[in-house]
C-alpha cells in the first residue's frame, strides 16, 4: 500500500489537535478527582459552555476570539465554582459514584436547556485573522489555526503540570489530595482550594472548548461523545499522574489520527478497543497506581 | 468504605423482610393484572419493559455495588437481535426472545470479564467506554438500518398458541416475562449467592479475606444482571416492534441509572416504581420536547442530593421495613 504523504499528515494533525482535547479535558478530570473524588462528568458540557461562551462574547459584546480566550474559561469556570459550593459540596464522604449521578445530572440540564434554544445543529465561529492562512511545509500544508491549537494546548497543559508538581501552591493541593485534615490542620483554607481546583479544572474544560470552537463549530451536543473517549483516555492513562494525563491524550489523539489514514471505519472506536487492550494486559492502567 | 445504597437492611431482620415482601409482590401482580383494564396497556408494557431492565440494573449497583454506565449495550443488543430474527429470519418469538437474551448473556460474560478487572469508578467509566464501542459498532452494520433502525416488526404467535397482535394477549405475555424475570433476580437477592454479593458491597477486601473468590461473584452477578437486562431488551421489541440507535445510546443507560435511583437503590420494589414514574413522566410530557431531558437531569440532581434512598426506600424506611 502507497501512503499519501499529504493525506497521512493531514489526519495526524486532525489526531494531535483530539489529542490536545482529550490532554485538556483529562488532565482537569484527574485534577478535579484528586482533590473532591468526584469523576466530573459534567466536564463535557462545561467544554461546550465554554465554546458557547466564546459565540455569545463575539455575538452580543463583540469581544474577539483572544479576548474569549481568557474570558470564557473564566466565566465558565465561575459557574464551575457555584455548582461545586451549592451542590458538589454536599456530598463530601459519600460513595464516589453519587458524585459520578450527580453530574451526570447537570450533564442532562445543561445539555438539555442549550438544545432548547440551539437546536442540533452547528453555529459558525470566525477563525481571528491572525491564525486564518497556513504554511507549505513541502511534504505537507499546515494550516496556521491548527499548529496554534496543538502548541497552545501543550503549553497550558505543561504550565499546568508546573505549578501542580513544582509551585508551592501545587505542593499545598498534593498534600491535601493525600491528607486533607492535616493540611487543614495547618491553617490551610481546604474547602477553599477545593473549589478554586475544580473551577481550575473546568476552566481547561472551557479553554479546550474555544480553541475548537473555530474547527469543529459551536453545537450543543459536542461534548456529549468526546467525554466518553475522555473517560476511555482517564482509563488507559490512569488518574495517578498529570504528565501521565497529558502524554496519553496526545498519544490516543495520534492514533485515532492514524486510524483514520489507514482504516476509517475503526476511527469511532480505536480507543475504546486500545482500552480493552489495555485492561486485558495491565489493568491499573499505563501510568497507574492501583485505583 | 461507605456503601452506594442507604436501603441497606441488617440480617436480622431479613425474615421479616421476606414476609413483607412476598405481601408486596402479591399486591403488585393483583395491581398489575388489573391494570391494563384501567389504563392504556401500551405504556404499561413499556414500564414493565423498563421495570425488568431496571431491576437487572438494580441486582448489580443496589446488592453488588457496582455502577454500570452501559447497561444499555445489553437492552439494545438483545432488542437487534430479536427484532431482526423475527423480521428477517422469520423465527417465532420465544425463539427470537431466546436469541436475543443469550447474545446479551454472551456479551455480559466478555464486557464483565473485562470490566471487573477495575473497581468503583473505573467500573462504571469501562463499562460506558465499552457501551460506546458497541454502538459504534451498530451505526456502522448493516443489519441495524443504521439511523433507521429495525422498523415494523411483527411479533407474530407466541408459542403458536398466543396471538400477539391481540394487545391484551401480549400484556399477559409481556407480564409474564415480567414476573419471571422478577421471580429470578428477588430468588437471587435472597439466597446464599445473594449474601455474598451483598458482604461485597459492603466490604470487599473482608469478603476476600473470608475466602470468597469476589471477582468470580461480581462477574456472574454481571453476567445475570446482563442477561435479564436482554431478556427486557428482546420482550420490548414485541411491544414498540422496533429497534433502533435509541436503545444502545448512553442516554439509555442513563435513564436506568435514574429509574432505579428514583426508585429507590438497593430495594426490591424500588425499580418497578421507578421504571413506572420515569414512563409514564415521558409519556405525559412527551410535548415538551428537550424539555423532559431537563427536568430528568433535575430529578437526577435532587435525587442525589436530598433523596438518596428513593421512593420505596422512603417508604421502607418509614414504616420500618424492607420493600
Amino acid at each position: 500500500m502507497a501512503i499519501n504523504t499529504q493525506a497521512m499528515m493531514a489526519q495526524l494533525l486532525v489526531g494531535l489537535i483530539n489529542g490536545s482535547f482529550y490532554a485538556l479535558l483529562s488532565l482537569g478530570l484527574a485534577v478535579i478527582f484528586g482533590m473532591l473524588n468526584i469523576i466530573n462528568f459534567a466536564h463535557g458540557a462545561l467544554y461546550m459552555m465554554g465554546a458557547f461562551c466564546a459565540y455569545f462574547l463575539f455575538n452580543l459584546f463583540g469581544l474577539n476570539y483572544w479576548w474569549a480566550l481568557i474570558l470564557s474559561p473564566i466565566a465558565v469556570g465561575i459557574v464551575g465554582m457555584i455548582i461545586e459550593r451549592t451542590m458538589l459540596r454536599w456530598l463530601t464522604g459519600l460513595d464516589h459514584l453519587y458524585g459520578l449521578l450527580l453530574t451526570f445530572g447537570l450533564v442532562l440540564i445543561i445539555q438539555g436547556l442549550f438544545q432548547n434554544y440551539f437546536g442540533t445543529s452547528g453555529l459558525p465561529y470566525e477563525m481571528p485573522d491572525l491564525l486564518k492562512g497556513g504554511t507549505n511545509l513541502g511534504f505537507m500544508f499546515l494550516p496556521t489555526y491548527r499548529a496554534w491549537v496543538v502548541v497552545f494546548s501543550l503549553v497550558v497543559c505543561l504550565a499546568t503540570w508546573f505549578v501542580i508538581e513544582k509551585t508551592r501552591l501545587g505542593a499545598y493541593l498534593r498534600a491535601a489530595t493525600e491528607n486533607p485534615t492535616l493540611v487543614r490542620a495547618f491553617g490551610i483554607n481546604v474547602p477553599r482550594m477545593i473549589t478554586l481546583t475544580y473551577g481550575l479544572g473546568v476552566g481547561l474544560a472551557a479553554l479546550a472548548g474555544v480553541l475548537s470552537a473555530p474547527i469543529n463549530q459551536v453545537r450543543p451536543l459536542m461534548g456529549a461523545d468526546l467525554i466518553i473517549v475522555v473517560f476511555a483516555v482517564v482509563v488507559i492513562g490512569g488518574m495517578g499522574s498529570i504528565m501521565g494525563s497529558i502524554v496519553t491524550g496526545f498519544m490516543l489523539g495520534v492514533l485515532e489520527g492514524l486510524t483514520k489514514y489507514f482504516y476509517p471505519e475503526a476511527s469511532n472506536t480505536v480507543v475504546f478497543v486500545f482500552m480493552v487492550l489495555v485492561l486485558l494486559v495491565k489493568p491499573t492502567g499505563l501510568t497507574g497506581r492501583a485505583a | 468504605m461507605t456503601s452506594v445504597t442507604e436501603n441497606a437492611v441488617p440480617i436480622a431482620s431479613a425474615k421479616r423482610g421476606v414476609d413483607d415482601q412476598l405481601i408486596a409482590f402479591a399486591v403488585m401482580t393483583v395491581v398489575l393484572l388489573v391494570l391494563p383494564q384501567i389504563f392504556y396497556p401500551f405504556v404499561i408494557m413499556q414500564a414493565l419493559c423498563f421495570g425488568l431492565f431496571a431491576c437487572a440494573f438494580n441486582l448489580l449497583i443496589g446488592y453488588s455495588g457496582l455502577l454500570s454506565f452501559g447497561h444499555a449495550m445489553f437492552l439494545g443488543t438483545a432488542s437487534y437481535i430479536c427484532a431482526h430474527s423475527l423480521k428477517v429470519w422469520g423465527w417465532p418469538p420465544e425463539v427470537a426472545i431466546l436469541a436475543g437474551t443469550a447474545t446479551s448473556a454472551l456479551l455480559s460474560v466478555v464486557s464483565g470479564w473485562i470490566a471487573i478487572r477495575r473497581q468503583g469508578i473505573y467500573f462504571a467509566m469501562i463499562t460506558l467506554a465499552l457501551s460506546q464501542l458497541l454502538y459504534f459498532v451498530y451505526v456502522q452494520a448493516k443489519f441495524t438500518h443504521g439511523e433507521d433502525g429495525i422498523q415494523g416488526v411483527r411479533p407474530g404467535t407466541f408459542l403458536g398458541m398466543f396471538d400477539l397482535s391481540q394487545p391484551m394477549t401480549l400484556y399477559y405475555v409481556v407480564l409474564a416475562f415480567f414476573l419471571f424475570g422478577f421471580l429470578v433476580i428477588y430468588r437471587t437477592i435472597n439466597s446464599p449467592f445473594g449474601e455474598v454479593l451483598k458482604s461485597i458491597r459492603e466490604n470487599e477486601q473482608r469478603a476476600i479475606s473470608l475466602g470468597y473468590k469476589t471477582d468470580q461473584y461480581k462477574l456472574m452477578a454481571f453476567v445475570l444482571s446482563g442477561t435479564l437486562a436482554g431478556l427486557a431488551g428482546a420482550v420490548k421489541v414485541l411491544v414498540v416492534q422496533n429497534a433502533s440507535l435509541t436503545d444502545v445510546h448512553w442516554s439509555m443507560s442513563g435513564e436506568v441509572v435514574l429509574m432505579t435511583l428514583v426508585g429507590g437503590l438497593g430495594t426490591v420494589f424500588g425499580p418497578v416504581v421507578g421504571a413506572f414514574v420515569i414512563v409514564g413522566m415521558q409519556q405525559y410530557l412527551a410535548g415538551f420536547g428537550q424539555w423532559v431531558t431537563v427536568i430528568q437531569g433535575v430529578i437526577f440532581v435532587v435525587c442525589v442530593l436530598a433523596f438518596r434512598r428513593g421512593i420505596v426506600g422512603e417508604i421502607g424506611h418509614l414504616l420500618r421495613r424492607s420493600l
